[in-house]
């Protein structure tokens, strides 16, 4: 009777054995990238299409045969904008999930909160929506910085929207109206920065909260101080509402806003309000610049079905950040973050890709991915974002 | 001037909004002596009703269809969530006897109303193109939305219809007598629970109706009626609770000190007039601008 009870629980010790055994093999044959944004909420569309864009860059490198012998897989989790999830998703990724490297997120806070653990825990992190992150600033405190900026950053937005202002539009008293969240103030911050170097003040400076629909008390203040173009930072619904709110105030001056004034919740919402707009752009859904973008569309619209894609800048930049990392995987020979990091610093292989063309966009002392070479302007016309028509360049 | 004029617009249109909402809050008040604090969610519901029936989600533009569907669509929406809160969350606390259990329970279930729409609709914002078109009215430099003028008209127009309706009608009668005394009522034959059931379905389908109303000047998202809801209940308690009309006076008050305040004082204190109104009203007219003075006989 004891005999067959240790026999018995001998072979189920076995069996237990191979069973993780076996799913460890599974896993190393795997490179799990962790995927996180907010899928549900209002910057959904932004996270949606990011992490399409990813996937869609899995799928490629997948049929290529993958790298060093391995598929990609993506683990992807909903940080509902709430900058808290941040670092519980980070936890998750590294310490439960075995993850290589981790994409995303979009919102700032939520980037913030979270590149604390890949620098801790030596994990190579791409941030590749969001603007406002601290990137740079993190060599401070770790010399050895694991996180990486593949987004045309606040500083290059503020400088790219007040250069279009004022040294090409010649505008001399420029409005600011921007939200009142980390990412709005940050814009308004350096966008102010941006018009000092040039000698120009603001004549008005406001701010909207999110979920505002009424901007007319802040327009009739910038109007009244004769401003003769409004510089926007904010998202979506609420750019449209300053775009909306200026109509019916009948105050017709070129607003140029932050990038997100390309996403469908703006172009929709503002409708014809919304023509003339401009706002910098890295990826134009209407204009592809690289025949990788071309291709990309083509994927996109056939995987997902979806034209115009809500946000066509995520899903670009959702797409490269991915690349680049197969290549510094590639170039590493192992998966060892500290090696993928230092091969992103040193990339040897160009990479033309749906954003822009790139030799070594990373350094030791630089992680900002994208730079205003690769940015441009982009220009709403009766619902379409385009590429700035010839008309306006001088 | 015109510059005044144009915030004394919006103000009074958004103020009509919060009164909206603020007479819902009256009305079930009055017969049975609670508040569905849900109605703010169930706005949205109007308001996430109407669109479904009448814009095109993808492309952001209208169906083409009559605006009659949608209007029809929010009454009978409204009036049955109506049964639905007064069966599941306000009549098993007035039955218990057990005091204010539905205060949470109405809360409840406007949260669950809100993450229902957020689950199975969308978490995004959509513009409704008004029926009466979306180009503004212009007096001079003063633009007017032609909905807004809606809004307002509207507005007083159920307001006003509904406390005559209380005056003039036996139904009426029957809902006065019931918020005068419901002791006497029900000993007169007047059916106390019907009433009471009655004053939800009005009050949740005039919320269904203020969402089809005001989704044209906002967006039509999940989270369009929580903030409208919390600003009624600040314009009842200044209107006073127990005054229909009340709601017109406060709604306004609250609307115009908004608009006036972003405009003069600053955007970020927007919010803070109505409020400190609110604690003033509290503090020394505690019943309201318009309420009764209520004495109890112990």
């Amino acid at each position: 009777m004891k005999n067959t009870y240790i026999k018995s629980m001998g072979t189920l010790l076995i069996a237990a054995a191979l069973a993780v055994s076996c799913t460890k093999k599974n896993q190393e044959e795997q490179i799990k990238i962790g995927v996180f944004g907010p899928f549900t909420g209002g910057s959904a569309p932004m996270g949606l299409s990011m992490r399409n864009g990813v996937q869609i860059a899995i799928d490629e490198a997948n049929a290529a045969g993958g790298v060093l012998g391995k598929k990609f897989v993506m683990v992807d989790r909903d940080d509902e904008a709430r900058n808290e999830r941040g670092g519980q998703i980070m936890q998750e990724f590294i310490d439960k999930e075995k993850v290589v490297a981790i994409l995303g997120p979009i919102n700032t806070g939520v980037a913030n909160s979270a590149s604390r653990y890949a620098n801790e825990r030596k994990v190579p992190m791409l941030i590749n929506v969001s603007a406002g992150a601290k990137v740079n600033e993190l060599f401070a405190e770790f010399p050895e910085n694991f996180v990486f900026h593949f987004v045309a950053n606040d500083d290059v937005q503020a400088e790219m929207i007040v250069n279009e202002a004022i040294d090409n539009g010649k505008f001399k008293k420029p409005a600011l109206l921007c939200d009142d969240t980390n990412y709005g103030q940050n814009g308004r911050e350096k966008m102010e920065n941006a018009l000092k170097q040039r000698g120009v003040k603001p004549v008005y400076v406001g701010k909207f909260k999110i979920k505002d629909t009424d901007m007319t008390a802040q327009l009739q203040q910038a109007k009244a101080a004769g401003s003769d173009v409004v510089l926007a930072y904010g998202i979506g619904p609420e750019l449209a509402a300053v775009s909306n709110s200026m109509e019916r105030i009948g105050y017709r001056v070129p607003m140029i806003a932050s990038w997100t004034a390309a996403m469908s919740n703006y172009v929709n919402n503002a409708a014809k309000n919304g023509n003339g707009t401009m706002m910098p752009q890295t990826f134009i859904e209407d204009a592809p610049k690289t025949d990788t973008g071309r291709k990309f569309l083509e994927n996109y619209r056939a995987k997902y079905n979806e034209k115009p894609i809500a946000s066509a800048v995520s899903a670009g930049q959702g797409y490269d950040s991915m690349m680049l990392l197969k290549l510094a995987i590639e170039q590493a020979g192992n998966l060892e973050g500290v090696n993928i990091k230092n091969a992103l610093e040193d990339l040897q292989k160009p990479y033309e890709g749906v954003t822009g063309s790139y030799t070594k966009p990373f350094s030791k002392t630089d992680h900002e991915g994208i730079k205003s070479a690769n940015t441009q302007m982009g220009f709403v016309q009766d619902g379409v974002v385009i590429g700035k028509p010839e008309i306006l360049k001088k | 001037m015109e510059e005044l004029l144009q915030l004394i617009i919006s103000g009074t249109a958004q103020g009509m909004i919060y009164a909206l909402i603020a007479f819902g809050y009256n009305i079930t008040f009055s017969t049975s002596k609670t508040i569905n604090f849900s109605l703010g969610n169930l706005l949205m519901v109007g308001g996430v009703v109407s669109f479904i029936l009448y814009m095109d989600k993808t492309t952001g533009q209208p169906l083409g269809r009559t605006i009659l569907l949608p209007l029809i669509a929010v009454l009978i929406v409204g009036s049955l969530l109506g049964i639905t809160v007064y069966k599941t969350a306000v009549e098993p606390s007035l039955k218990r006897g057990s005091g204010y259990n539905w205060v949470l329970a109405t809360l409840a279930f406007g949260i669950i109303v809100r993450n229902f729409i957020e689950q199975f609709w969308s978490t995004g914002d959509y513009r409704f193109a008004s029926p009466l078109g979306d180009t503004p009215i212009r007096i001079g430099e003063v633009g007017v939305y032609p909905q807004e003028v809606l809004i307002i008209i509207v507005s007083i127009f159920i307001v006003v219809g509904v406390e005559i309706f209380r005056r003039k009608t036996i139904l009426g009668k029957a809902i006065q007598a019931v918020s005068e005394d419901k002791l006497t009522a029900s000993l007169m034959g007047i059916n106390q629970n019907f009433i009471i059931l009655f004053s939800f379905m009005l009050s949740t389908a005039i919320a269904g109706v203020a969402g089809l109303l005001v989704a044209p000047i906002t967006f039509v998202s999940a989270s369009m009626g929580t903030v409208l809801g919390i600003k009624a209940y600040a314009v009842a308690i200044i209107g006073g609770l127990e005054s229909g009309y009340g709601m017109l006076v406060g709604g306004l008050l609250l609307g115009l000190s908004e608009a006036v305040t972003a405009r003069y004082l600053s955007t970020g204190y927007k919010d803070t007039p109505g409020f400190v109104i609110l604690i003033l009203i509290i503090l020394f007219m505690p019943s309201g601008l318009f309420g009764k003075k209520v004495i109890r006989k112990v």
